[in-house]
């Protein structure tokens, strides 16, 4: 029998970023005895990387702003995919979570009259993110990580311990999720602390995954090494569902430059400043690549694109600020043509618009940043930046209201979870999405233990099966070439970058999938040297099983998604293809494999969108998007479909 | 562009290690924290070591270099010439754990020492208006990342084991100061700062603000004005007065 450290808690949520943080809250404000587990240690979770801002219509500084055209935003930017219902309520609850978080003590940027100030960003058609100059995620994390205390010095007040009804878990790992043996509902997670590499089990009939991305299966990223997908495979271990894996968002602008930072990230905040993309002609190359969907929305000269910077009410916006696949598949192609940057990336130029004080009083870390890692004073000169694998929109599939999964107990909410983003994620709706989402996860998780008439139970023979698979890579097979987990690494990010990247085409994707077999046979050799106490070797080893799967399941979706939406870019099939439009691609596990079971792909119907929800928008630009069967639900599909024969009409003529 | 660099690294753990040598390639542009992780990835597997954003954002990578306190992170290799060895060891005034990881759990004890904040009664959510100026002040100490370098460097705990029991650190008497300055919050923690957080051991040095990886003015923007405050709290009979009443006026 395994030697484990037993806790019991009502709901255990793994991860400490800004879903795992609003989740635990909430959940311990329903009175819930709440877990937090997180790989690092607390506070320092992705989510303290984000720099520009988290996007809440409260039109502060545009009263015209309101959740219909954050809605609106949210679903074109996502190219329809979007799970509507959650883009609906991300988009109507997202001013009340930033405003609560003013309660918890934030210190968001202000407006002249005191109210929280509120910057541009791309895809958003107002000035919508409130921020605090570009330290955004830290002031997310931090407040709502105090807000975490606060309740702990409630909890301690009352009963003289701090960590009575809510404890964080920090530096733990968890590596698999426990389910009943009868109802196949959530009885527990498995996992170890990095510090002893000793094991420890949660028995808890609820489980809200709030693991973040998977971008470190990707060589060029602005990810950092927790993000390894996780939540996305121990949930597929568990039974349930991903959806829209083949959906990964490069982000724009990445540094390209020096090679040991390349792909950390130069925040969408530098253009919605006024920062504009030049090519090595000094060209503002962007106006060349507005496509067809977004034509009439962008201004189509710089003069009408640097009046919008002032006077939003009589001109389009510029085009640097398309969204972020647009902006990336612009920049890959400049690069490819022979216009790009000496570094192989385009211009970034802020220092020509502005004064170098407003620059660094805007972005100081981007200034920072630049100067300490690059030598290059942003203020003098332009950045050389280039796309880099940011955020994935795919995700466990979830019921919008509850954030369950198929899997009773287990929810999840955040970058983890599907739905909300649809093929492509606006900059600044991950904030937003990380609280409205995470407290729903709370809530949910909360109504289900209070619903339960039994708690599921943990079989120990789970408990040995789960230890075992942690414990292989001291192991070493008897047979073949031990192989080091960091090398193994390696190759699976060359191998995603190279052939499941920015731009992919059918053979490639082919080829990525042959590697990645061949790889997953490597993986059962992986030795590592040491002990089990702080072992980065080993705990790289454990994390891999992870990257794999997901890596598996994106290069399946993107195979058999045969169209170009969002973040899935198919050079073979460059279009939009309305059929596709209503189609998910559904991931599950199979179990041919212990270590690192395969992937099973499946196409499900997308549920149509409530008809109110339809008509707040046009129908001409629906038309771009939808099947004729589909815009027939519309009631001004009529004289569209009139229009559009007198055209034909016409051209006949 | 490329050379072998000479490093010593500190190994082991609480029971005691000691430094290793090591060569490792150096290339164009690379930060210490390159270094390590190339030399986790070739020679030294299980070497720990804590990181996470690698962009001076989350402030875990801390450690000494050539005994100063530092983020690996935003050590450029550049900064040092090429045929000088680099020596790199964990934060001395926290327990090691292994290699360059230290226990740092200090640092959130103390975090939770400190009272939250505390909004006003009857404002409701959304309604909140400051200006930008008054919350300047604190948004400086919220810049913050914890990275723990300052609470490392401070001479009070630095080889004074015995005083972290009475003394929370420059980043939670800033902290204290943040909530002070904050300009909606309600309580008032001056006593508190110096009776239970030490606010008086410190006699601004201001060795802290030297090493902070965020610029923040620790000693210059809150320790000095909240040992004012508290002066002022304790020798000033207005504000005695003031306190009484205003507490008779509430009970
Ligand atoms: C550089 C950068 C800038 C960004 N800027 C913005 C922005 O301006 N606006 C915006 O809206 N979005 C932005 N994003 C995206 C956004 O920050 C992320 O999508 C979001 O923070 C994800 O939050 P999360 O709560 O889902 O997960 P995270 O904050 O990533 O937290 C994941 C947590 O899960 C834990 N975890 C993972 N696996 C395990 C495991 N096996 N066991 C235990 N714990 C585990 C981790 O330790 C961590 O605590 C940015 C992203 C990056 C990388
Ligand atoms: S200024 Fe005060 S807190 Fe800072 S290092 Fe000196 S004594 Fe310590
Ligand atoms: S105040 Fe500065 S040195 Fe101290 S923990 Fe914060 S960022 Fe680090
Ligand atoms: S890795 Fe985040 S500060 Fe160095």
């Amino acid at each position: 029998m395994t030697e484990v450290e037993r806790h019991n808690y009502d709901v255990v949520v793994i991860g400490a970023g800004g879903a795992g943080l609003r989740a635990a809250i909430e959940a311990r404000e329903r009175g819930l005895r709440t877990a937090v587990v997180c790989k690092s240690l607390f506070g320092k979770a992705h989510t303290v990387m984000a720099e520009g801002g988290c996007a809440a219509s409260m039109g502060n500084v545009n009263s015209n702003d309101n959740w219909q055209v954050h809605f609106r935003d949210t679903m074109r930017g996502g190219k329809f995919l979007n799970n509507w219902r959650m883009a609906e309520l991300h988009a109507k609850e997202a001013p009340d979570r930033v405003w609560e978080l003013e309660t918890y003590g934030a210190l968001f940027d202000r407006t002249p009259d005191g109210k929280i100030s509120q910057r541009n960003f791309g895809g958003h058609t107002y000035p919508r993110l409130a921020h605090v100059g570009d330290r955004t995620g830290l002031e997310l994390i931090r407040t709502m990580q105090q807000k975490i205390v606060s309740l702990q010095q409630e909890d301690y007040a009352e009963t003289g311990d701090y960590e009575a009804k809510l404890k964080v878990f920090a530096e733990c790992t968890i590596t698999e999720l426990l389910t009943d043996d009868s109802s196949g509902a959530i009885s527990g997670a498995f996992g170890y602390w990095r510090e002893s590499g000793r094991f420890v089990l949660f028995e808890a009939p609820a489980v809200v995954m709030a693991t973040g991305g998977i971008g470190k299966s990707f060589k060029v990223t602005s990810n950092s090494w927790e993000y390894t997908g996780d939540g996305h495979a121990l949930a597929l271990r568990a039974g349930a569902t991903l959806i829209n894996m083949e959906f990964v968002q490069f982000h724009p602008t990445g540094m390209v430059w020096p090679p040991s930072v390349k792909g950390i990230l130069v925040t969408e905040g530098v253009r919605g400043d006024g920062g504009v993309l030049k090519n090595s002609e000094g060209k503002r190359f962007m106006f060349d690549y507005v496509p067809d969907v977004f034509k009439g929305q962008y201004a189509e000269t710089p003069e009408e694109a640097d009046r919008w910077y002032t006077d939003q009410e009589n001109n389009r916006r510029t085009p640097d600020l398309l969204p972020r696949d647009e902006v990336a598949r612009a920049i890959n192609s400049e690069v490819k043509e022979g216009r790009g940057s000496p570094h192989g990336g385009v211009f970034l130029d802020i220092a020509s618009r502005m004064s170098a004080e407003e620059i660094k009083r805007r972005l100081p870390s981007m200034y920072h940043q630049f100067k300490e890692l690059a030598d290059v004073d942003i203020t003098k000169e332009p950045m050389e930046v280039g796309p880099t694998c940011h955020y994935v929109m795919g995700g466990i599939e979830v019921d919008p209201d509850s954030a369950q999964s198929v899997v009773p107990g287990l929810f999840a909410a955040g970058e983890c979870s599907g739905g909300m983003h649809g093929s492509n994620r606006l900059g600044g709706n991950s904030l937003s999405d990380l609280l409205v989402f995470g407290r729903r996860a709370g809530q949910g998780a909360a109504d289900y233990v209070a619903g339960l008439d039994r708690r599921p139970v943990v079989l120990q023979s789970d408990v040995d099966a789960a230890a075992r698979m942690a414990l292989l890579p001291f192991d070493p097979p008897e047979s073949g070439e031990p192989e080091n987990p960091y090398t193994l690494h390696q190759d699976l990010q060359q191998t995603m970058n190279d052939l499941v990247g920015i731009i992919r085409k059918a053979d490639e994707i082919e080829q990525a999938l042959e590697r990645l077999a061949e790889l997953k046979t490597r993986m059962r050799r992986v030795v590592v040297e040491g002990h089990r106490q702080y072992n980065p070797g080993w705990h790289l080893a454990i994390d891999l099983r992870n990257m794999f799967m997901v890596s598996e399941a994106v290069a399946k979706a993107a195979l058999m998604r045969t169209e170009s939406r969002g973040g899935h870019t198919r050079d073979d099939y460059p279009q939009l293809d309305a059929e596709w439009r209503k189609t998910l691609l559904v991931c599950s596990a199979t179990d041919d494999d212990e270590l690192v079971p395969g992937i099973k792909v499946e196409r499900k119907e997308q549920e149509p969108m409530r008809q109110d929800l339809f008509e707040l928008f046009d129908v001409e630009e629906l038309s771009k998007y939808y099947t004729e069967e589909e815009l027939a639900a519309h009631p001004d599909y009529q004289s569209l479909a009139a229009k559009g024969n007198a055209e034909a009409g016409k051209e006949e003529a | 562009m490329s050379y072998i660099g000479q490093f010593r690294v500190w190994r082991g753990d609480s029971n005691g290690g000691s430094l290793e040598d090591f060569e490792v390639e150096v290339n164009e542009g690379e930060v210490i924290l390159d270094v390590i992780h190339r030399l986790q990835a070739t020679q030294a597997p299980d070497l720990a070591v804590r990181w996470n954003c690698k962009a001076g954002k989350c402030g875990s990578c801390s450690a000494e270099i050539n005994g100063k306190p530092r983020l690996m992170c935003m050590t450029r290799m550049s900064t040092f010439s090429e045929g000088e060895t680099i020596t790199i060891t964990p934060m001395r005034a926290f327990t090691v754990v292994r290699d360059l990881v230290t226990d740092v759990s200090y640092n959130y004890e103390k975090a939770r020492q400190v009272p939250s904040f505390q909004p006003p009664e009857g404002l409701a959510p959304g309604e909140y208006r400051m200006q930008q100026v008054d919350v300047e002040r604190s948004q400086e100490f919220r810049k913050c990342i914890e990275c723990f370098l300052c609470q490392n460097t401070c001479h009070v705990v630095r080889d004074h084991e015995e005083n972290k029991p009475a003394f929370s650190g420059p980043r939670f008497l800033m902290r204290i100061a943040e909530l002070e300055m904050h300009p909606l919050d309600t309580a008032d923690r001056r006593d508190m700062a110096q009776d239970e957080h030490g606010l008086g051991y410190c006699n601004i040095t201001k060795c802290c603000t030297e090493v902070c990886p965020e610029g923040i003015h620790i000693t210059d923007n809150a320790l000095i004005p909240m040992k004012e405050r508290v002066a002022g709290r304790r020798y000033d009979p207005v504000v005695w007065l003031g306190n009484k009443l205003f507490r008779r006026n509430r009970s």
